[in-house]
């Protein structure tokens, strides 16, 4: 198995590796979407459906488990890449030229996925961690949308959520491009879906701090 | 020195290479790996020679003064090569390719070199597709012909508008996995100074290394030498800026004699002078004379923009003076017709430049047609000049593109020196005269892969050369002699830069030992000659030191050959009393301005020994034509 | 064809050796918009050979844009700011009357610097040597025509033949990575039967050659492509991805 090791370890098989964790979060993303929605539909829609997930807990748990693996191989490998990357150039140009030949959402992958990981943590701690750790016997609903009336919260989760859609934007065609499905007959329409699919999900959870925090909902 | 011996084989010229290669000596493959060869250059030719001598189990030291063997000057011929394969049935044969590079060198090669020159271009073509050169194909998956001045067959191999840099990468690739397989080691950033000759044998090199200003030495049993042509002497030239004659120069002055120095290709279509900061001369693909006309003025000094010319008072002088093959015509013919227009004062708006006008053929095939066909070069020149080659006429004018000339080599390719091989540009031996469009590919490729490593081998099978170590007194003069060199010119410090006095040995070239060569103005060259050079030698200032990269002063050692050679050059346009291709003597021509040959006379090889500085001694070898009757070149 | 001159201030990259401090110096010129940007240096250097200074060293040589040798990065970008040619085909009319320009080399670990805007893209190279060609003898081939190719994969194999080696792409890349250049010869072969035999040992080869000498990694900005004089895709690069991808589990 040294071989899957070492291929891993080149500097295609890191950004496959990348692109592999990344695409995974990115269908975790839309589950998670999925289940968010149903916050519109109030406080009993969403605690059903956080009722129904109970009863699959010991599969939950297998799956929060290999998410977290996905996760941190996704953020480590992103984490040397950037640091070898530094090193490739040690003395940076006087005159920063990349915004003539790359696109902001590509240049900035790196940042957005560190914000993206900051705000991870918080949510992490206070929702997630508090709802399933802590003792306290809130329902998942109360703790959710209470957070999303803390108006820090709210902004910080609706910043995070657009810079997450600027690295959604860059890695959903850039996945495609390291598997090496480029072909210049589809591409432009992996791009321009790569795109509708950042708009879906920062629409969709970007709207959530809105309602209830901007538009008051219950 | 050694009599002129040709070593042409006997027998008939079909046959002559196959029972030379079948008489040659042979080294037995497990001796190969106790010779070490030489070459020196990796364009086309020397690359392809590394690379197949490398194949045949010799050692081969590879020395280039690039950073890297990609970068050589062949990489930037745009439009094909030729070869006889005959692929468009339109009656193209070995014969013909052979017969047209004789006339169109105006039958001043020697028979014998380019009967075989014609016969391996096909193996050429073979072996490129088999190196994964991406040649340009039909609908149908087979290659593609395009046709080219000088035939009227369709016999030219070529990748898109990139057909150098694509077969010098294919040299470069099958070189590099001799570098892999250990067989060639490569030397970059080397440039030569001096050839090592022991008792008449050529036994090293030496080079400096252009990082680190160390003089080295180099030993091996024969080397070879591919080093390119010298047009800038000129100084301004469609060559790469660090081409050079300082290799082929020292070896010449080491006892090589060189051959018809006077023969340069003036090429018709390139981009005019823009003023006196211009670095080097840009090239427009000579297909852009298959749909493109080419005029001037009826008028004298006529400053009216090209469109507000009307057509009657348009002169088409190519079309007017030879019908046939109209904008087509050879190459040196068309650049010597611009040079009448424009010395007669009708030039473009006054400037050194002709018109070459897309009007017509936009308005015949449309402007998308000629978008396709030529898209690519008009954006070139748009990018250079900012002009739109779509609304106002191309401007044009010749420039100094290739030296046939070159150091003198038998049918072996050797030098009278013996074991010094010279291949491609650098050597003299196929092109006469004239080059014709898409033979100077075919030339380097036939060299280095299918003739020096053969010849080479029956050197060394034949003669059993010995290396001679590095620490053999003939190196550490070599090399004690450039370290002189090298600290005299650092020492000068005089008032002239290096540039601006080739500058103005690129003036006296051009003006008096350009197109048009007279007696009186030939003569005027050799002496304004000797006095730039003792001016250089008494008032250059070349900066920088000599441990360290110091461009300054490779550029003033390259300066320091070109005004010998330029001298030598003059001195041979001055002995070939006769016009022939590239040599256009205005006392020797016809009534109607063409070219006048001299067959009783001059048809020889005059191949120059080295005396001393400015003294040289003639050594002639007379060209027998045994196959083509002798005729005069005509394309009217 | 002499148009009004234009001035300009040029702060040029100064560097002794490999191992000195580097530093800009600053040089006011004045210029025909005709005049090449190289021209102009050599306008400069042939100044400064005048009084006996240093000439700035750059390196160059075609001047027609195909042999690759020269590459210097102009206000942040490889080749200046027209997109598609190399930096000797750049022409001074593309600047305004007072513009400030920086001209610093490429910049990258694997490219160290020799001198001023010299630097050694030997690494390229290397990787070349690793495995980008094919194992034909000289003579040991069948004929040209014996193989047919379709057009259309000659004309890609072509495109992405055309690389010249620059090296702008490793400069432009945020991450000075080669997988621009790598990529384009790996695929000329790949495209082509006559490359199939060594398609996936050569992919392999080269990329182990190209992780050894300091490159980044490739993280799909595609800056290379924007900034690659001869405009080579990167749909190469997906090629090559996918090649390794099964160069590994074959």
């Amino acid at each position: 198995m040294g071989w899957v090791w070492k291929s891993l370890n080149s500097s295609i098989g890191k950004k496959f590796v990348m692109a592999v964790t990344g695409v995974a979060l990115m269908l975790f993303l839309v589950i998670h979407l999925a289940g968010n929605m149903s916050l519109y539909g109030g406080k009993d829609a969403f605690n059903n459906y956080v009722g129904l997930l109970e009863h699959i807990k010991p599969f939950i748990r297998v799956i929060e488990v290999i998410l977290g693996l996905v996760f941190a191989f996704h953020i480590f490998n992103g984490i040397r890449l950037w640091i070898q990357n530094k090193q490739a150039r040690p003395l940076p140009y006087s005159v920063n030229g990349s915004r003539k030949n790359t696109t902001v959402f590509s240049r900035t992958a790196f940042i957005t996925g560190s914000i993206v990981f900051i705000f991870l943590v918080i949510h992490l701690q206070s929702i997630w961690y508090v709802f399933n750790f802590s003792g306290v016997e809130e329902d998942l609903y109360t703790l959710t949308t209470d957070w999303m009336r803390v108006g820090w919260y709210a902004a910080l989760y609706f910043v995070a959520i657009l810079l997450l859609g600027f690295h959604l934007n860059h890695g959903f065609q850039s996945a495609f491009q390291t598997f090496g499905w480029n072909n210049s007959k589809y591409f432009p329409f992996i791009k321009k879906f790569g795109t509708f699919f950042a708009l879906v999900i920062t629409i969709g959870f970007g709207s959530i701090p809105v309602y209830f925090f901007l538009l008051g909902g219950k | 020195m050694a009599k002129l011996d040709s070593k042409i084989p006997a027998g008939k010229l079909e046959e002559k290479w196959t029972n030379h290669k079948f008489n040659m000596k042979l080294v037995n493959p497990a001796n190969k790996r106790k010779y070490d060869v030489i070459v020196v250059g990796t364009g086309l030719a020397g690359a392809s020679a590394a690379a197949s001598l490398g194949e045949l189990g010799y050692n081969v030291k590879a020395f280039t003064f690039h950073d890297s063997a990609r970068r050589a000057h062949s990489i930037a011929a745009q439009g094909g090569i030729n070869a006889a394969k005959n692929y468009r049935n339109d009656g193209d044969s070995v014969y013909r390719l052979f017969y047209d590079t004789v006339k169109g060198g105006d039958f001043r090669a020697r028979e014998a070199n380019v009967y075989r020159l014609a016969e391996v271009s096909n193996n050429i073509i073979d072996q490129c597709v088999g190196q994964g050169v991406p040649f340009a194909r039909e609908y149908g998956g087979l290659l593609d012909n395009r046709s080219f001045g000088g035939a009227l067959v369709s016999r030219t191999f070529y990748a898109k508008g990139q057909t150098g840099q694509q077969l010098l990468l294919g040299a470069y690739t099958a070189m590099n996995r001799q570098i892999k397989l250990g067989k060639v080691k490569l030397y970059t950033r080397r440039e030569m100074l001096d050839l090592v000759v022991v008792d008449g044998a050529a036994k090293g090199i030496i080079v400096r290394n252009m990082l680190t200003g160390e003089i080295e030495k180099y030993s091996a049993h024969a080397v070879v030498l591919a080093t390119g042509g010298y047009a800038n002497v000129y100084f301004l030239s469609t060559s790469a800026m660090n081409c050079n004659a300082t290799a082929i120069w020292r070896a010449h002055k080491k006892g090589a004699p060189f051959a018809n120095p006077c023969y340069t290709q003036i090429h018709p279509t390139c981009l005019p002078i823009h003023g006196e900061g211009q670095s080097k001369l840009t090239l427009m693909s000579e297909s852009l004379r298959n749909d493109g006309r080419i005029w001037v003025s009826k008028l004298k000094k006529d400053m009216r923009k090209p469109n507000d010319i009307p057509e009657e008072e348009r002169d088409y002088y190519l079309e007017r003076k030879y019908p046939t093959y109209g904008n087509l015509s050879p190459r040196d013919i068309s650049s010597r017709a611009a040079k009448e227009a424009i010395d007669d004062g009708r030039g473009a708006q006054g400037q050194d430049a002709v018109y070459l006008d897309f009007k017509d053929a936009i308005n015949r095939l449309g402007k998308k047609v000629i978008e396709e066909r030529y898209g690519n070069l008009f954006e070139i020149y748009e990018t250079i000049t900012g002009d739109n080659p779509y609304e106002s006429p191309m401007k044009i004018y010749p420039a100094p593109h290739y030296t046939m000339g070159g150091l003198w080599v038998d049918y072996n390719l050797m030098s009278t020196v013996q074991g010094l091989f010279v291949a491609g540009e650098a050597n003299f031996s196929d092109h006469g005269a004239n080059r014709l469009g898409a033979s100077a590919l075919m030339q380097g490729l036939a060299d280095g892969y299918f003739i020096v490593p053969y010849t080479v081998g029956n050197y060394l099978a034949g003669d059993k050369p010995v290396m001679v170590k590095t620490d053999h007194p003939e190196f550490e003069k070599a090399k004690k002699n450039i370290e002189e060199m090298t600290a005299k010119l650092l020492s000068i410090k005089g008032n002239r830069t290096v540039d601006d006095i080739h500058k103005q040995l690129g003036r006296i070239m051009w003006n008096k030992v350009g197109m048009g060569r007279n007696e009186k103005g030939l003569k005027e060259a050799i002496e304004e000659i000797r006095k730039l050079r003792e001016e250089f030698w008494k008032n250059v200032n070349v900066v920088g030191q000599s441990n360290d990269v110091n461009q300054c002063l490779e550029r003033a050692g390259r300066l320091a050959d070109y005004l010998e050679l330029g001298e030598l050059m003059a001195l041979d346009a001055l002995n070939r009393k006769e016009s022939c291709g590239g040599h256009f003597r205005e006392e020797y021509q016809t009534p109607e301005g063409e070219a006048l040959r001299n067959d009783e006379e001059y048809a020889y090889v005059a191949a120059w020994e080295f005396a001393e500085a400015g003294k040289w001694n003639l050594n002639k070898e007379p060209l027998e034509f045994e196959s083509v009757k002798l005729a005069t070149r005509s394309y009217k | 064809m002499e148009h009004k001159k234009i001035n300009l201030t040029l702060k040029v990259w100064r560097q002794q050796d490999a191992n000195a401090k580097g530093k800009f110096a600053d040089y006011k010129v004045s210029v025909s918009p005709d005049s090449s940007f190289l021209e102009m240096l050599d306008d400069i250097n042939n100044d400064l050979e005048k009084k006996g200074m240093e000439p700035i060293t750059f390196e160059s040589d075609c001047r027609e844009g195909i042999c690759g040798t020269c590459g210097l990065v102009i206000n942040g970008q490889p080749h200046g700011p027209i997109p598609r040619i190399a930096t000797c085909q750049l022409h001074m009319r593309n600047f305004k009357e007072g513009d400030t320009i920086y001209v610093e080399p490429f910049r990258a670990k694997a490219f160290p610097i020799i001198k001023d805007l010299m630097v050694d893209r030997s690494a390229m190279d290397r990787i070349m040597e690793a495995g980008g060609f094919i194992s034909v003898n000289t003579l040991s081939v069948p004929d040209g025509n014996s193989i047919p190719i379709p057009k259309e994969v000659a004309s890609e194999a072509m495109d992405a033949a055309s690389c010249i080696g620059c090296g702008a792409c490793v400069a432009a890349c945020k991450n000075a990575s080669a997988m621009l250049f790598v990529s384009a010869k790996v695929s000329q072969f790949a495209l082509l039967p006559q490359g199939q035999p060594e398609r996936y040992i050569r992919v392999d080869e080269m990329v182990k050659a190209m992780d050894q000498y300091g490159f980044g990694n490739c993280s799909n900005t595609y800056a290379c492509e924007a900034e690659c004089p001869k405009g080579v895709s990167i749909k190469n690069i997906a090629r090559m991805n996918r090649d390794y991808f099964m160069a590994k589990i074959k």
